[in-house]
């Protein structure tokens, strides 16, 4: 199975992606984790105000079978959430890159960017 | 997101190409390589509510029974009435230890007078073979033949017109808890009425070298290709325990709400009679029961702790999303005192406490007698 993996995103082993504007993150999860999960039937979110060190479980993903953590690219604090999957988990699916976004995080040390894997190395983590 | 783990020396059954072929994702289950979904559980879940699903359940144990002795033998092994069952009929029934803990859960049909067939959880194949091994009586031969037959489970309200095409013989029309044998390509293929989902359906046991041509015809017919996942949604719906998680060594049939499976009044003193006896005289200390939740919160999961006013009282044995009622439900072994329908639980999920209602058992079941 090909996942899309977007060239103008950031990567974790752990699957998640990250995107930054102005020094804010948008963090979600990839195609291939979505994919691996299957259908999503809950997201449970950090709270607003929370900070979290690179690593740390910022949220939980419930797919039909199981529960798994989802975490922080980078440290910094929550700044915003995607109050949208309360009613449609299910985007997490559909949309991994856009509509399924998760969290944004105010980053609180851009030095951690470079530790990401860009596309192409992600890609060949997959393998 | 944690990476799957992949784990060496799996067992397969007969069928794991072809669930290859169609893009199903295998898992390990109970030291077997297992597809737990094609196209996805929710998908696969509906098709068996509404059409018909098709499961591979090779990885399930097969014993054959036989004998002068054997019933009686059985009777004192197992604690349903092995007597109320006659040929051509199966029952559901439970081995047990001493102490009136659950060794395995079984379905047992009666095939010839003196021949039983025994359908036995995976995972406990080994173990079950091996303790009744050192019990048989003479006059009783126990085959342990769970390598050399395949099964198969069709399961939904169109399972009926799927099993007649099929076959290219007409076949004879069974009952819930019935069995038959019809010939496929020469061979013997067992069919009994029964299944695992709350819906109608059979289960086909057969000689494992027919599991790829059964397999393709079923699908070829008109039967949908579901997995473990699906499997399990669907039984916790109609609320049927899961070995290990409803039952186990150290829970009893009557804390699971079994006890209707449980013959008191035979004459055999099976395994686990006196404890049993003595639990029921003194009164169960926990019982099974069956809740949803009541608010907007994550699925509740095995394992998690059950309280009542900040008390700890029992935890859940298993959790998730009911797909066909969308709402979060579980199964849970709680103190007896607040084992009640209509009483309100927390379920303790990540450290939140999540408010719950107990309800009647089953959640769901579409079984017409």
């Amino acid at each position: 199975m090909n996942s899309h993996i977007p060239d103008n995103l950031k990567y974790v082993a752990s699957h998640e992606w990250l995107s930054t504007q102005n020094g804010i993150a948008t963090v979600g999860i990839t195609d291939h984790a979505q994919a691996e999960l299957s259908d999503v039937v809950y997201v449970e979110l950090p709270p607003l105000g929370k900070t979290l060190a690179a690593k740390a479980p910022a949220a939980v993903v419930e797919s039909v079978k199981a529960a798994s953590d989802i975490y922080a690219p980078v440290s910094g604090e929550v700044v915003a959430v995607n109050s949208a999957l309360a009613a449609d988990p299910a985007l997490v699916n559909r949309s991994p890159y856009e509509q399924g976004w998760m969290f944004k995080l105010k980053i609180a040390d851009p030095g951690e960017l470079a530790a990401l894997l860009d596309a192409a190395a992600y890609r060949a983590k997959l393998g | 997101m944690a990476d799957r783990k992949t784990v060496p020396s799996l067992k397969k059954t007969p069928l794991t190409a072809a669930h290859q072929a169609l893009g199903a994702r295998l898992v390990e289950f109970g030291g077997w390589l297992m597809p737990v979904q094609y196209a996805g559980i929710l998908q696969e879940h509906r098709a068996v509510r509404e059409t018909a699903g098709v499961f591979d359940i090779s990885h399930m144990g097969e014993f054959i029974i036989s004998g002068p002795s054997a019933e009686a033998w059985l009777n004192a092994m197992l604690c349903n009435d092995i007597r109320a069952i006659s040929p051509g009929h199966g029952q559901y029934t439970l081995l047990l230890n001493e102490a009136g803990g659950v060794l395995d859960d079984w379905y047992i049909y009666r095939l010839e007078d003196q021949t039983y067939l025994a359908v036995v959880n995976a995972t406990e194949t080994g173990k079950d073979f091996n303790w009744l091994q050192k019990k048989v009586a003479s006059n009783v031969t126990l085959k342990n033949v769970s390598e050399e037959y395949a099964a198969l489970a069709l399961q939904g309200p169109q399972s009926e017109a799927i099993l007649y095409k099929t076959f290219d013989k007409e076949i004879r029309r069974i009952r819930r808890n019935q069995i038959m044998t019809t010939p496929y390509q020469g061979q013997p293929v067992w069919v009994a009425r029964t299944g695992y989902t709350g819906e109608d359906g059979y289960e086909l046991f057969f000689p494992a070298e027919l599991a790829e041509g059964l397999w393709q015809r079923l699908l070829t017919v008109g039967g949908v290709p579901a997995g473990l996942g699906a499997r399990d949604t669907l039984r916790l719906e109609a609320c049927y325990p899961l070995y290990g998680h409803e039952l186990s060594e150290t829970i009893s049939p009557l804390e699971a709400g079994l006890g209707h499976f449980v013959s008191f009044d035979k004459p055999e003193r099976f395994t686990g009679k006196d404890s049993l006896r003595r639990q029921k005289d003194a009164g169960l200390p926990r019982r099974l029961v069956a809740f949803e939740m009541t608010g907007l919160t994550a699925p509740p999961r095995a394992r998690y702790a059950v309280l009542v006013d900040g008390q700890r009282v029992g935890e859940v044995t298993s959790g998730g999303v009911s797909p066909t009622l969308k709402k979060n439900l579980g199964l849970a072994l709680i103190d007896h005192s607040h084992a009640k329908v209509g009483n309100r639980i927390d379920i303790e999920i990540r450290d939140q406490r999540r408010p719950a209602l107990i309800v009647p058992k089953p959640f769901y079941n579409n079984l017409r007698k």
